[in-house]
């Protein structure tokens, strides 16, 4: 335990490692795609942290809650720092009481995806995630406060907010989202079976027929958003690897790569080269393009432009 | 790493025990003056700028009009909530601060914020000003709201537009302040200072500029004898000629999922949970908000006469008539949201 | 008040008809000294239109053979009278009954509402739109009282007298030219 905090404390703002997360698996996969996803990344990615958790929805954690311990172990013998993700929307009690179980699992930080985690956490060393808002320098004083040691921040953070904040951390290293379909929404409500004409306690865990996000298009047909059960995200897939240098520049330290089908290995490992200078951010954008044939990549959010365009990054 | 917190000081009584609060929407002074004229219990409104969740165009009030709001207000013996409730921009907090210390040097009777850091910033530099927890930040739960009410002595929780009625009863058993909740008019469909959908067709946040569906990013053309809106690139919505359009919220367009053209994420309908009064006031409810700032003068007033009288009616014993505000609504239909289990 | 759609009333096509051969000059004028005295009158009508006040509006009674262009300028606000089709290029188009739009001005009918029931067509730059209603629900104007008000001294038996006018106009077009009382 003590030797992951420290891990975690001591990757300052002064420290200028670059560092890779592997956010949490947010989509409805089979509890075997489940299992070797998580064993795959265990052994051979080139990721510092690894979070593993159910933020989207309580009902899909029994597929394979029996699983956590034994991926906990094998990323830990894979040297990952393993951050346990809190539910995003609890409502109910066995959702409250989750994040009781989550604390009380030695040797992991735990992420806090909902401010009703905040105070269980407070006082002992944790994460906070992108679906927490911390929007500004002020909240982010009062997370170090209670104990944050990573803060993910919302992903529709522009670049100017990004730098202040990376630069008025003091005790927390602050992540940005570098990879994957933004979360934009959270609801009471289930798309995924609403989408199917089923009621949300009869949903037939539809949603494990889209292990990326069921595709949203508008009347004419243009790509527009995915849906999650009761997330939406982007349809596009946000991708920051040639925004790695302005990132890097403005005193980011660490990025968060969210899980998809497609190999996230080899994704890590684009980001880790380009992070080292191995190869350049436009040959990590080509290289990423070939990892996703078909998807729309995005990086709006970061340049103060609408969510799902793209701008072109800075040469270098 | 150790954190002492005061236990805020014990709610001094805010209005009659067993009288629900009417918290009724002011775009701007003249509708200020409507409803408190139609019969609000407390008025709720914002400056002009990126600090309220409500920064439209030509809308809100100056720092010298809210004063004279705040005047107005409570010589009428009606209360002003001042919604402070956009998240401050990193590196800019400035207007954010001056917006809290306004409503303290002016006499408003609450700030509802819901940023962690402004919290952080009104308790420690205004103590005695009154903190509502602003339906932005969420708190859906015993142990969120515990948060805000420890850290920083918040008073009331305007809840999201999540909960069923029985889970609001629930939740009022558990929590150490009051709870606030919608009654009428436009509903959020996503959990509210959660939602960047807005964000990412547009540009303009909620939580980092206080629009949603803008109307700068707002185009309505005529195509092929369709009615067209879009919000930004996207294509919101599209209806034959002659028929009813509802403003182009990105949340309750048409849009098309798994073969199907649908309503995906809501129906352009109103919340109308006027015949949950009386449930609401079981539940334990300090207070009922009707939406619509963004609304005209006339619009307020025959919203909050409506539901004066419902409540009104509520307090003698009477039922309830919903007729008069079936009109008032978005395209004439209504639901009663989350309240009912079934909208999930 | 209502913010029922299906009570906005038309102006008799007869009436409409009979107006078209009426020379524009003289309602240009007029409409122009109206326009400059209310912004005398409602500096902080003006000023709540912020950066939106160099717009230049097409309103458009779609029940009437003309049309006003419009840009209120808190300086100098600038109108001008013309027959629809010969109307310059404008940032944003209000169009609707006369009732709905000086409706829309008396804060007697809800702008939203008249919107979602096509009773009004809105075009164009939609910040425009948005702030010049919200500007015009906030003033509170009165369209007797501006017409009056350009008479100076004469302004108040002049009010007196136009809302006679005013009331027998609505009794023959159903169109409220006066403001209606608050909470009526």
């Amino acid at each position: 335990m003590v030797s992951v905090v420290n891990e975690m404390a001591t990757n300052g703002a002064d420290d200028a490692r670059n560092t890779l997360t592997l956010g949490p698996l947010l989509f409805n996969w089979s509890p075997e795609q489940w299992r070797d996803y998580h064993h795959r990344i265990a052994d051979e990615a080139p990721v510092e942290r690894v979070c593993v958790g159910e933020v989207v929805c309580s009902k899909r954690l029994p597929f394979y809650e029996d699983d956590i311990p034994g991926v906990i172990e094998r990323l830990q013998r894979g040297g990952k720092t393993v951050v346990l993700s809190s539910l995003a929307l609890p409502t109910t009690a066995r959702e409250r009481g989750m994040i009781r179980d989550l604390v009380a699992m030695p040797g992991v930080v735990v992420e806090a995806n909902d401010v009703s985690a905040c105070g269980p956490l407070a006082g002992r060393p944790h994460a906070i995630g992108p679906l927490i808002n911390v929007y500004n320098e002020g909240t982010l004083a009062f997370m170090e406060k209670q104990g944050a040691v990573l803060v993910c921040l919302p992903p529709e953070l522009p670049l100017a907010a990004i730098g202040a904040l990376a630069g008025a951390a003091r005790t927390a290293v602050v992540e940005t989202w570098a990879f994957g379909r933004a979360p934009l929404a959270i609801s009471a409500r289930c798309y995924h079976a609403r989408v199917h004409g089923l009621a949300k306690d009869s949903c037939q865990f539809i949603c494990n027929q889209d292990p990326d996000g069921l595709a949203v298009d508008t009347l004419e047909g243009k790509e527009f958003l995915s849906v999650n059960g009761v997330q939406t995200l982007s349809r596009t897939v946000v991708n920051h690897v040639a925004d790695l240098g302005t990132l890097t520049a403005r005193g980011v330290r660490a990025f968060r790569l969210s899980p998809h089908t497609c190999d996230m290995v080899a994704v890590a490992q684009v980001f880790r080269d380009v992070l080292d200078g191995a190869i350049t951010g436009a040959e990590g954008e080509a290289r990423i393009a070939a990892l996703m044939p078909g998807a729309i990549f995005a990086n709006g959010f970061l340049h103060g432009r609408p969510g799902h365009q793209r701008v072109a990054a800075a040469a270098g | 790493m150790t954190t002492t917190y005061t236990a805020p000081a014990p709610s001094a009584a805010w209005k009659p025990k067993g009288r629900l609060e009417l918290v009724c929407p002011a775009g701007t002074p003249a509708a200020m003056r409507a409803a408190i004229e139609a019969g609000a219990d407390s008025v709720y409104c914002g400056f002009a700028d990126e600090t309220n969740a409500r920064n439209f165009p030509g809308l809100n009030f100056s720092p010298a009009e809210m004063a004279e709001g705040v005047a107005h207000a409570h010589k009428r013996g009606v209360k002003v909530l001042v919604a402070v409730n956009t998240f401050p921009r990193a590196g800019e907090p400035a207007a954010w601060h001056r917006a809290i210390d306004t409503i303290a040097e002016c006499g408003g009777d609450a700030a509802i914020v819901a940023d962690i850091g402004l919290l952080d910033y009104a308790a420690e530099k205004h103590p005695r000003l009154r903190l509502h927890l602003s339906v932005q930040a969420a708190a859906a739960n015993p142990e969120a709201i515990g948060f805000y009410v420890e850290r920083f002595g918040v008073k009331r929780v305007v809840l999201p537009r999540v909960l069923t009625v029985a889970e609001i009863a629930a939740l009022n058993r558990e929590i150490a302040c009051e709870t606030e909740v919608f009654v009428f008019g436009g509903l959020c469909v996503m959990a509210e200072g959660r939602c960047s959908l807005s964000s990412y067709a547009t540009g303009c946040s909620p939580n980092m500029n206080g629009v949603c569906s803008p109307p700068s990013h707002i185009t309505y053309a005529q195509e092929r004898g369709e009615f067209v809106s879009r919000l930004g690139e996207f294509l919101i919505n599209k209806v034959p000629g002659g028929q009813p359009m509802p403003y182009p919220t990105l949340c309750k367009g048409r849009f098309s999922a798994n073969g199907e053209t649908a309503h995906i994420f809501e129906d352009p309908a109103s919340l109308d949970a006027s015949l949950l009064i009386p449930p609401l006031a079981d539940a334990g409810v300090t207070a009922l908000k009707i939406e619509g700032r963004q609304r005209s003068r006339s619009y307020t007033d025959a919203v909050v006469r409506a539901l004066r009288g419902a409540l009104d009616a509520h307090a003698r014993g009477l039922p309830i008539d919903s007729r008069p505000l079936m009109a008032l609504s978005e395209g004439a239909s209504t639901t009663r949201g989350a309240y009912q289990k079934t909208w999930r | 008040m209502s913010t029922n759609s299906a009570t906005v009333p038309e102006l008799p096509a007869a009436l409409s008809f009979g107006l078209r051969p009426l020379p524009l000059a003289p309602l240009a004028a007029a409409l122009d000294l109206v326009v400059k005295s209310a912004a005398r009158r409602h500096p902080a009508m003006f000023a709540r239109l912020g950066d939106q006040a160099g717009k230049r509006f097409l309103i458009e009674p779609t029940d009437l053979p003309f049309v006003v262009v419009m840009t209120p300028r808190p300086d100098d606000p600038e109108v001008q009278v013309v027959r629809p089709g010969e109307e310059p290029a404008t940032d944003a188009r209000i169009a609707g009954p006369l009732a709905a739009l000086v409706g829309l001005v008396h804060g007697a009918y809800d702008g939203d509402a008249l919107f979602f029931s096509r009773d009004l067509t809105v075009e164009g730059d939609m910040s425009a739109v948005v702030a010049l209603r919200n500007a015009l629900d906030d003033a509170e104007i009165d369209l007797v009282a501006e017409a009056a008000a350009v008479l100076g001294p004469l302004a108040q038996p002049a009010e007196t007298v136009g809302r006679i006018a005013a009331s027998l106009a609505e009794r023959i077009t159903g169109i409220a030219f006066a403001r209606p009382r608050s909470g009526s």
